[in-house]
């Protein structure tokens, strides 16, 4: 009952490779970058980037593992930004009125994504790539109709800005790494612990049979769906908060960052199989590339090809790490 | 011995399509019922009814003497019918006791969080699967896709049998499997029985259906074309019927004369 405790079951969790990656990264970066970026300074920048992106992809790997995908995060970024902004900055509407708003819709849209995904039997991805050019219309229209601009801008202070787009400790760090460390710690707890993570995996593993197991499969896949689409504009709007503006472009990056931190996290892309923690170690992974290539030599041009080699590694290596705990029959047994 | 379930006189109809004509069945209870047919012979529809995917276009069914309607596979499984499938319709890559508690996860409190309790899951899934003599399972942290055929066969029967399932549809559950397997998955067939389950056995191999049937039934064209019990037929008269007179051994006269 101890396995998990041995080297040999610690590389068989879904989140092994996610963590072998990290050290890699570490390791390079400390190499040809020296130590600097793990000094508070360059730890403020990639966990920045890792807070924003990373409170996005757990949702993104949670519908991944429930065998879904939801690529229209790519337009709720902006949508977020841009609804806190044109009715808090330009109809000058109470801060908390604009935010409460802002969630709404983003609860909304994610019903209306998890309701498509399961009335129609059109795959998760066409319905979201439908609703990510919608929305983007949608914002894209109403600001220029409604604001003669592209660009909105936003003043917020008091404990709003406080609690959603200010700095912290020292004034480098986003108040949204703490959100992404309380969340990731709710989502672990939820996914990990509670009987619900289990029927998350079921889900994903075989969805006829865990309907017919007498998991609300329906309930289960609009709840993930609003989840992803309301972390989204959560993130959107902290930005526009943080920013003091909102633009209706940008966001499309989250959808393939999301994806390759899910990805590099260990998380099956067929489904069942994945860890909340491997996504975490995922997306600091993507974090440090990203902005561990400024403390070296390197061009950063060249970041791109480092993430796409990454993505290459950890997928072969989940996919040996998977074999290994599928084929791990207990040698004690063996006769 | 005690009918818990039966079909009358149901037809089914896809529009129309005539699937099903007629269909009289009765399901004992410790008591094997072997659904035999061809491929395309309506054996999985008639699962489908019992299990409450689809529902009969008329007649009824009947268990413990009142009619019943199953409207979705959860009600089926609030009355006790438990549905095996062919891949045992387990998750691969969840542990033994995870996919055995599937929907039905024990939990304990932690503080104020309600948690799903590993080592019990594990422990009652483990014993649940070694009480039907598969003891080489014995870690319940081993993922489902790591077990062999027959143990996931194993596994899943395990688990309708620890919830309460009175009758137990197994589909096709030695078709995928080896001579051995087969074996293994026929014992624990056997075992189910002898709890007083009802057992439906859907196969088309005359061999395994005769190891542990007690009553059989063979559906030619949505029909039930014979109804007879253990020792009443032979192995060539049952391949015969089920190929619809066809007969088997014209054809091994017809190789043997042209050789």
């Amino acid at each position: 009952m101890n396995r998990n405790s041995t080297l040999g079951g610690l590389l068989r969790r879904p989140e092994a490779g996610a963590f072998l990656g990290l050290v890699a990264v570490l390791g390079f970066f400390a190499i040809f970058g020296g130590v600097t970026f793990l000094l508070p300074g360059g730890m403020a920048s990639w966990m920045n980037v890792a807070a924003n992106l990373g409170l996005i992809a757990i949702p993104v790997g949670l519908l991944m593992i429930a065998g879904e995908l939801d690529i229209s995060v790519g337009a709720m970024v902006p949508f977020g930004a841009m609804t806190v902004a044109v009715l808090s900055g330009h109809y000058g509407l109470p801060i908390w009125a604009g935010i409460a708003v802002t969630m709404t819709f983003g609860v909304m849209i994610g019903l209306i994504n998890g309701y498509m995904v399961i009335k129609s039997a059109v795959p998760s991805l066409i319905v979201t790539l439908g609703t990510l050019f919608a929305v983007q219309g949608v914002v894209l229209g109403l600001t220029v109709l409604i604001t003669k601009s592209t660009s909105v801008a936003l003043t917020v202070t008091g404990p709003a800005k406080a609690i959603f787009g200010d700095f912290v400790m020292g004034g480098q760090v986003q108040v949204m790494v703490l959100w992404w460390l309380a969340v990731t710690a709710g989502y672990i707890l939820f996914v990990h612990f509670s009987r619900y993570g289990n029927w998350i995996f079921a889900m994903g593993g075989d969805k006829v049979s865990a309907r017919n197991a007498g998991i609300p499969t329906e309930r289960m896949t609009m709840l993930l769906f609003v989840l992803s689409s309301t972390s989204a504009a959560f993130v959107g709007m902290c930005q526009a908060i943080l920013y003091n503006s909102a633009q209706v472009a940008g966001g499309q990056s989250f959808i393939f960052n999301a994806i390759i931190s899910v990805v590099v996290g260990g998380v099956l892309l067929t489904g069942g199989f994945g860890s909340v923690v491997g996504i975490f170690f995922g997306t600091i992974t993507f974090a440090i590339v990203t902005q561990g290539i400024y403390y070296t030599d390197f061009d950063r041009n060249w970041s791109s090809l480092i993430i796409g080699v990454l993505l290459l590694c950890a997928v072969l290596m989940n996919n040996t790490f998977r074999k290994m705990a599928l084929a791990s029959a207990p040698k004690k047994v063996a006769k | 011995m005690s009918t818990i379930l039966s079909l009358q006189g149901v037809n089914k109809s896809f529009g129309p399509i005539d699937v099903l004509h007629d269909i009289n069945l009765d399901v004992k209870a410790g008591e094997v019922l072997c659904l035999l047919g061809d491929n395309g012979a309506g054996k999985s529809t008639v699962i489908r009814l019992l299990s409450g995917v689809h529902q009969p276009t008329s007649g009824q069914m009947v268990m413990d003497g009142k009619p019943v309607t199953f409207r979705n596979p959860r009600e089926a499984a609030d009355h006790g019918i438990a549905t095996v499938h062919q891949f045992g319709g387990t998750f691969p890559l969840m542990s033994i006791g995870r996919s055995f508690f599937v929907g039905r996860e024990p939990t304990r409190w932690v503080g104020p969080f309600r948690i799903y309790d590993r080592r019990k899951a594990n422990e009652i899934a483990v014993k649940a699967v070694q009480n039907f003599g598969i003891t080489r399972i014995d870690d319940g942290d081993r993922l489902v896709g790591g077990l062999s055929g027959g143990e996931r066969q194993a596994l899943a029967i395990a688990r309708a049998v620890h919830f309460g399932a009175r009758v137990l549809i197994l589909d096709e559950p030695t078709a995928a499997l080896g001579v051995k397997q087969a074996t293994h998955v026929l014992r624990i067939v056997n075992e189910a029985k002898k709890r007083g389950l009802a057992v439906i056995f859907i196969t088309h191999q005359v061999m395994h259906a005769m190891a542990v049937g007690d009553h059989f039934a063979v559906l030619i064209r949505g029909a039930v074309a014979a109804d007879f019990h253990k020792g009443e037929k032979t192995r060539e008269e049952i391949t015969d019927l089920m190929a619809g007179g066809a007969s088997m051994s014209a054809l091994e006269a017809e190789i043997a004369a042209s050789a």
